[in-house]
Order: structure tokens, then sequence, then C-alpha cells
């Protein structure tokens, strides 16, 4: 009996401790996920905090109406156009490529394929993903653009549409698995449905599973124009980096992202209005993938089925 | 012929040519899937076969064990593996504890509410995020407002941002597929919360999070542009001071501050020149950087396959 006194109150203590132990852990993990909001709001107050000296120096108005971007020159024009178009083309061409393929893949591979084959191409796919972007703009620089020229002569060694193909192949594997995932988590029971009316795979892929799975196939797209956007090494080492404000496929052009890598690669005089204006550009650039990435996730959550 | 004075039989006529008709368009579309997939591949294998072959005379030992140089025939990524292997080093330690209990909050901790669905959609929203505005936020953030300089320090810092999304999904995944049951039994015989999401929450999800972790790496590997905003330089003849002193206490962190190239910066530098014997340097490291990922991307798929396959509750 007089034993049991003191080992009880060793055990609360204990506890004490061990509580105080599993709050201080609770706490840490807290922080750890914190900081994920951390770094949005990093990303934008530094976006903000460096683009603001520039837009006193540089009206808004004239930043996306002028058609000239010379910040680093003598005379400057800060006009974000150029880029802008620069980064529309390569994308839109990205796309023309990226989309009637990797739709045609992921509907092959969900509707057609043989189990075996969509277990073997699927991790293929996952891998192409993983390729870094680097040597993509390897291809689009020393494969892609020689193998155009022998078609266009004209073709400049740096041109838009190179890295526009390559950028478009390096994309089919992402709208593919996205969209493939989506099609495939359409029911069973909604293709047998439409085979017991005697629809064939083909009538049942695009009439039955293609509309049952269009958020995400939509979402698919989406998220790939914002990859083509944001994708910077492709187009800084193929496309040239000079601002040249055309539509033309067959010409030079710099994009958002080969700007901020120009400069980068140059000499940066913190502070300076040539280092303000990346922020600027990346600014512009963060606001066009925010809402695309938005805009995809709110189609998939609208949109979607819920069977 | 005579059947076909019937009507019944012109209808069935009919529809056996409808039938055939959308069975040939079947064939047809499975003949064009076929072909886009088959082509596809056929056209990654060229372009990647090609960089191997251009490049598979130039990987040697020296190939690894020299500087950069003017000449090409000289030159070598000695300080590019090395500089990769450093800043992975950094990203390792930053992002791997970070993203992991980041999960293990989200899943294990958080209570359904305000918070949990702020940190979440942060998360998804990091991770579209392109790579290059978190080398503008490394930009103004590491290297001038914390004065961290253009060092390797600064570089693992900023790719362990970009890999903090990925280990994060991939823990909530892994801990996700855990059921109840387990953590009751823990509970059970007297665990606390966090004995129980040791010892064992976090064991039976490790696969997958080391899933992640591997994929998040071989990303890492092959990033360049955030890399590049920081500033990294691109000629770089010399090494960092080594991490291992001789004297006590054997480790040194004056690494940490050094300047640095890495892999694919070191590729991009040699792409960039109108030599084409630099041109051959290239396609070797991009040969040395996609067997990496390659490699290490397909430990990761093959790894989870296992625990899909093995595990069933």
């Amino acid at each position: 009996m007089s034993n049991t006194k003191p080992t009880i109150s060793k055990a609360l203590k204990k506890n004490i401790r061990r509580n105080f132990v599993e709050r201080l852990i609770e706490w840490a993990l807290m922080l750890s996920g914190l900081i994920a909001i951390l770094i949005t709001f990093g990303i934008v107050y530094i976006l903000v905090s460096e683009s603001i000296p520039f837009f006193e120096a540089v009206s808004i108005k004239e930043f996306l109406t002028s058609t000239i971007w010379t910040p680093n020159f003598e005379i400057k024009n800060y006009g974000i156009l150029p880029l802008v178009a620069g980064t529309v083309t390569i994308t839109g061409i990205a796309l023309i490529v990226a989309i009637p393929l990797g739709t045609i893949t992921a509907v092959y591979l969900s509707e057609f394929a043989s189990h075996r084959l969509r277990e073997t191409i699927k991790p293929i796919l996952e891998l192409l993903v993983g390729v870094p972007t680097v040597v993509f703009g390897y291809f689009a620089l020393l494969l892609v653009t020689p193998l155009l020229q022998k078609i266009i002569p004209d073709l400049p060694s740096f041109n838009m549409l190179g890295p526009g193909i390559v950028m478009g192949i390096m994309i089919v594997p992402y709208i593919a698995s996205v969209a493939e995932d989506s099609m495939r988590a359409v029911p069973m029971a909604m293709r047998e449905g439409s085979y017991a009316m005697g629809a064939t795979r083909f009538q049942t892929a695009v009439s039955v599973v293609m509309p049952a799975a269009l958020s995400g196939i939509i979402a698919a797209y989406i998220l790939a124009i914002s990859r083509g956007i944001g994708e910077t090494m492709i187009v800084a080492i193929a496309a040239g980096q000079q601002p040249n404000f055309t539509f033309n496929p067959v010409e030079s052009a710099a994009t958002i992202t080969a700007y901020i890598v120009s400069v980068a690669l140059g000499d940066l005089e913190h502070g300076g209005i040539g280092y303000q204006s990346i922020f600027a550009a990346g600014m512009v650039l963060f606001i066009m993938t925010l809402s695309l990435n938005i805009l995809g996730q709110w189609t998939r959550n609208k949109f979607s089925e819920r069977y | 012929m005579k059947k076909n004075n019937l009507p019944e039989n012109k209808n069935l006529d009919l529809i056996r040519a409808l039938i055939k008709k959308h069975k040939k368009n079947d064939q047809v579309f499975a003949g064009i899937g076929f072909f886009v997939i088959a082509s596809l591949a056929i056209a990654l294998l060229i372009l990647f076969l090609d960089l191997l072959l251009d490049g598979y005379p130039k990987i040697t030992l020296e190939f690894f064990s020299n500087f950069p140089s003017r000449k090409p025939e000289m030159a070598g990524i000695l300080s590019a593996w090395v500089g990769s292997a450093l800043v992975l080093l950094v990203t390792f330690f930053v992002a791997v504890p970070m993203g992991v209990a980041a999960g293990i909050y989200l899943e294990e901790y958080a209570k359904k509410g305000w918070l949990a669905d702020l940190i979440e959609i942060n998360v998804a929203n990091l991770a579209g995020v392109p790579s290059i505005i978190y080398g503008l936020l490394a930009l103004g953030l590491f290297v001038y407002e914390f004065g961290l300089g253009q060092s390797i320090l600064t570089a693992g810092l900023t790719l362990s941002l970009l890999m903090l999304p990925i280990v994060i999904v991939s823990t909530r995944e892994a801990i996700r597929g855990i059921p109840v049951h387990i953590r009751e039994a823990a509970f059970a015989v007297g665990a606390t919360k966090w004995q129980v999401t040791l010892h064992h929450v976090l064991q039976y999800a490790m696969g997958g999070v080391l899933t992640g972790i591997i994929i998040g790496m071989a990303r890492a590997i092959g990033e360049t542009a955030p890399v590049i905003t920081i500033g990294a330089l691109t000629f770089i003849a010399f090494m960092p001071p080594s991490p291992v002193t001789e004297v006590a206490p054997f480790i040194n962190f004056d690494w940490l501050d050094a300047g640095f190239t890495v892999l694919p910066i070191q590729m991009f530098n040699w792409i960039s020149r109108p030599e084409h014997a630099f041109h051959i340097n290239a396609a070797a490291t991009g040969a040395v950087i996609i067997i990496l990922t390659l490699l290490m991307n397909g430990m990761a798929i093959k790894l989870r396959y296992n625990i899909r396959k093995k595990i069933k509750w």
C-alpha cells in the first residue's frame, strides 16, 4: 500500500512531461505546414516590393501598351507586349502539337489499349515528365531546328517554331496522363450501358466517356497552358533572347521567362531598373500562371460529375 | 438476290452496313492511336539516342575529374557534379524534414477548418508555380534580404522550396492509405498521438514518402532556371571548401558560402557556345543528367508499384 502513492505521482509527472512534448511536437508540425503559406506570401511580397520602384519609374500604361522592350539599352523602353507575344506564340505552337496528340494518346490508353500495353506506357509517360527541360532545350536548338531548316531553308537558328514543337512534345505526356486519369475515373457501368445500346468502342469513347470526363480533360489543357507559359530553359536556349514583337513562328523572339534568364546571366546591378524589370516581368508571369492554375482547379471541381 | 426484294432484309443489310462502318471506325481509331503513340515513342527515342551517341565518347573518367576549360577537349564537369551534389545535400536536409512534417500535420493533426484549408490551397498552388518564380523569390529574399549571396546554401534552399510541395503531397497520399484500425490498435495499448504517428503510421507510409523524396530529388537535379536566376556562375574552375576536414571537429560548413555551378547550368553554358566541340560536351553532360534522373524516377515508380502490389489491408 505504501508503495502505490509515489508510483502514481511519478507516472503523473511523466504524463505531464509527455503531454508537454506531445504539444511541442504538434506545434513544430504545424509550423512546417505554415511554411507553405509563408512561401506564397514570400513570392507575392518579393514580386510586389521589387516591382513598386519599377512602376514608379515606368507608367503602367507604357508597360502594358508599348511594343518595345529594351530596359537594358541606352534608349530604354518598357513595353511588356513583345515578351507576352513571344510567350503566347511559343505556347500556342506547343498546344497545337500537344492537345491533339495528348488527347488521342489518352483516349487510346484509356479505352482501346490492352491492360498490358497501358501498364507499360503509363510508367514511361511518368518517366518522360521527369526529364529535365534543359535537355529538351538541347533537342530544340541542335536537333529539331536543323531538321526544320531542311524544310524551311530561311529559318534562322533561333526561332519560335523549333522550341514550340519540342515544348509540345514535352507537354504530351502531361496532358495524356491527366486526361487518361479522368477518363479512367468514369465508372464502367456507363460504358456498359453504352455497349448494351449497341454502341461501338469509338462511339462510347467519344459520346459517353469523353463528355463524362470533360472537366478533367479541360483541366489538363489549362494546366498544360500554364506549364508552357512558365517553361524557361527550352525557350531561353532555342528561341533567342531578343525581345521581338511578332507572332511569326519563324522569327526569333524572347518570352517572359527567357528575358529573366538573359538578365540573370548578365551582371545584375542590385536595385537598378534592369534588376527591377525582371520582377515586374515575373509578376506578369505569376499572375498569368496563377489565374490559369486556379481556373484549372476550379474547372475540375466545379464541373466534375460525381458518380 | 432474291432475299433483297423483301423490305425487312433490305433494312437488315443497311444495318449490317452501318455496323460495318462503325466497326471500321473503331479499327481506324485504334490504328491512329497506336500510330500516334508509336511515332511519339520513336521520335523521343531518336532524340535521346542521338544525344547519348554524341556524348558517349566524351564520357570518360577525365570528364568527371576535369574542370571546365576554354579548350573543349580538356573540359570536364568536376565542379558541376560536385556543386550539384552539395546543393542537393542542402536541399535534402531542408525539404525532407519540413515536407514530411507538413504532410503529417495535414493528415494526422490538423483539424478540419480554415487553417488546414488555407495550407492545402497553398500547397496545391505552389506545385503549379513556374520554377523561375522561385528563382526570383530566392534572388530577392535569400540573396539580398538575407544576404546569403550567390552560394550553395542559397541554391539548396531555393530547390528545397521547389521540392517541398512534391514531398508534402506524396507524404499525404501515403498516410491517407493507412486504415484507421492500425492507429486505433496503437492507441488502445496506450501510445500517445506522436508515438502512433512515428512508430506506426510513418512506418507504413515510408515507401510512399520515399517515392516522393526520390522524385523530388530527381527534379532538383535537372532544375536549371531558378539556379540561373539567383546568379549561379557558369564558369567555375575551383572546388568549394571540403565539407570534411582533417582536424577536429572534422566537419566544416564553409562550403555553404562558396560559389558554385551545377550540372544543368554547365550543360546550358556549353549549348550556348557556337563551337561544335562544346556541343559534344553538352551532350555528354545531358547524358549524365538524363541517366541520373531516369534511374531515380525509375526507382521511384518501381517502388510505388511494389508497394501497391504488396500491401493488402
